[in-house]
């Protein structure tokens, strides 16, 4: 009876690892085959049967894909629209997210409704008005453009909220009897204790800036003035069948997010499974 | 009442002055645009910039249109391909990540890894391995199936490519929803001789519903708005594009391609109400499965 129950163990064991691997393998194939084209030639890309490796390693898809996007302004406009982005969010929303859970202040229900609104609807219906806004300050084609709907976040607001109202009353009100001002008693001793929110905000927001693609494709329609994303779809476009220098492009734009991703993968994963579940 | 700190009543300038960006912000970007696109959906763009009021007729000439019911069907069967199976399969990584297992933290890092890849890469290396002539499926397996181009086949392949997608994403969540369940009930179940899979459907199930419900919502709504990865993955001169085409897709093309700006406020507002509507029935749904008793 013991010995039946633990080949069973074993073999649920064996079971888990196999279907576990399987997946990963399925999740990681197409970055490898991703990687491995990149650095054929397109005639090896095509071989019938397919070729695995490629004969031999050089950089020219690199070169060819560098050619054809301006891959730094890409980085650059990516990198700034993120780290804007980022700061707006962190910043308004932690002074939002305090006020809603330690302040009064007349209407406040009713501004929070206002909070909850925007974070139910779905972005694409602000975005003719806000394009038309842009297109009437003459700012298409910037950094700001791309920096625009994401000035402030109602998630955020929201999400610090919830971090705030885990905070005690005391806290705060000790600090300001000890002669801090209003803004001290926020900025040195409540701030500080939601930074592991403040963080999983900041990576949610990175994240999800880096991977949009409509509002870039819209509003910056300059490819030196594109992000990585929507330049990805121009170069879509111009290489339909050199599938090498596709994919070689792809990699130039996934590689900053991944490293940084593998740097700080906790980080990362239990950040963003935070901010989802709400 | 509650009783409120002396800080709290100190001054409700302070208040209004902490919410006053974010406010000011939504007011300028999101509140104003709202009520904006409603009214531009019973308006008919005039050149400069000016609107006129033409009553209904953005929505009567929408729902005359078969490509504008063609891609509303086209999210639905997205939500139907993409959802369900997307989110079984993620509770089965989440079960599978929260046994006794070596290496869990690195499986966790490779199914979550397409989450910080942006969906432009991810759909350019997924339109080359369902490339018809030369993708590596079809060299492989000696099939000549038109993946991305045949109009019957194109979703499903979209549908596939999602899945993938959102694996990792949704069993992370999962995951947290079980690791909160009390270890005592596995144990108890153990010495009563349940066996895992009874165990799965009694204990695991039932105690991770709440979770799944905010999985499968969050599912819902994102595949319903689905754009980027078919923009993707179906360019605009793909034959198979009205069988691909999602509400969003559409609305891109007829607002920032074709210029309407009007009929394109009126599929948003369209898109606004069918996601609410699945969401309220899936609320009025939730109460026959899920267990919110601890």
């Amino acid at each position: 009876m013991k010995n039946n129950l633990s080949t069973n163990r074993k073999m649920t064991m064996a079971l888990t690892y196999a279907v576990l691997i399987a997946g990963s393998i399925t999740m990681i194939f197409p970055f490898a085959w991703m990687f491995l084209t990149s650095f054929k030639t397109q005639a090896e890309s095509m071989a019938i049967p397919p070729q695995i490796f490629p004969a031999n390693w050089n950089f020219d898809n690199f070169a060819k894909a560098l050619e054809s996007l301006p891959f730094w302004n890409l980085y650059l406009n990516t990198l700034l629209l993120i780290l804007f982005r980022v700061i707006c969010a962190v910043v308004f929303s932690s002074m939002a997210g305090y006020a809603f859970a330690k302040l009064e202040f007349p209407c406040k229900n009713l501004v929070f409704a206002l909070v909850l609104m925007q974070m139910m609807l779905p972005s694409q219906i602000f975005i003719i008005p806000q394009y038309q806004m842009l297109a009437d300050m003459g700012m298409t084609n910037s950094i700001f453009a791309l920096v625009f709907p994401g000035l402030v976040s109602a998630f955020g607001t929201f999400f610090l909220r919830q971090a705030y109202l885990g905070l005690p009353d005391e806290l705060a009100e000790a600090a300001y009897l000890d002669g801090c001002t209003k803004w001290q008693t926020f900025t040195k001793v409540l701030l500080p204790l939601t930074k592991s929110s403040i963080a999983a905000l900041a990576i949610f927001t990175a994240v999800f800036a880096y991977a949009d693609l409509m509002w870039p494709l819209i509003c910056n329609t300059d490819l030196n003035m594109m992000t990585l994303s929507a330049g990805l779809s121009t170069l879509n476009g111009q290489y339909t069948t050199n599938f090498p220098v596709l994919m070689a492009g792809s990699l130039l734009a996934m590689i900053p997010m991944v490293i940084l991703y593998l740097l700080f993968q906790k980080q990362f994963i239990e950040g963003i499974a935070m901010t989802g579940g709400k | 009442m509650h009783k409120k700190s002396k800080l709290a009543r100190s001054g409700s300038v302070w208040g209004m002055s902490m919410v006053a960006p974010t406010i000011i912000g939504l007011l300028i970007l999101n509140i104003i645009p709202f009520f904006q696109t409603i009214y531009m959906s019973f308006s008919q763009s005039k050149a400069f910039g000016a609107y006129e009021f033409c009553g209904l007729d953005n929505y009567i000439e929408m729902f005359q249109t078969p490509e504008f019911w063609k891609a509303t069907w086209n999210s639905v069967y997205f939500c139907i391909l993409t959802v369900p199976i997307g989110v079984f399969l993620s509770l089965i990584v989440a079960v599978l990540l929260n046994a006794k297992i070596k290496g869990k933290t690195v499986f966790r890092a490779i199914y979550f890894l397409p989450m910080v890849v942006a969906p432009a890469a991810v759909a350019m290396v997924w339109k080359w391995i369902f490339n018809t002539e030369y993708g590596i499926i079809n060299t492989l397996l000696g099939m000549n199936v038109r993946w991305l181009t045949d109009s019957n086949v194109v979703l499903v392949t979209c549908s596939v490519v999602a899945i993938w997608s959102a694996i990792g994403y949704d069993a992370v969540l999962l995951l947290a929803g079980i690791q909160n369940i009390s270890k005592s009930l596995y144990e108890a179940a153990d010495l009563d001789g349940a066996s895992k899979i009874k165990q799965f459907f009694h204990i695991t199930l039932p105690m991770v519903s709440p979770t799944l419900f905010v999985v499968l919502i969050m599912r819902l709504m994102a595949s319903l708005k689905v754009y980027d990865l078919i923009y993707m993955m179906v360019d605009q001169n793909n034959p198979a594009l009205t069988s691909a085409q999602s509400l969003m897709y559409l609305f891109y093309r007829e607002s920032f391609i074709a210029g309407n700006k009007g009929y394109a406020s009126a599929i948003v507002i369209w898109t606004v109400l069918l996601i609410g509507i699945v969401t309220i029935v899936q609320f009025i749904g939730q109460k026959k499965w899920v267990n919110y008793e601890v």
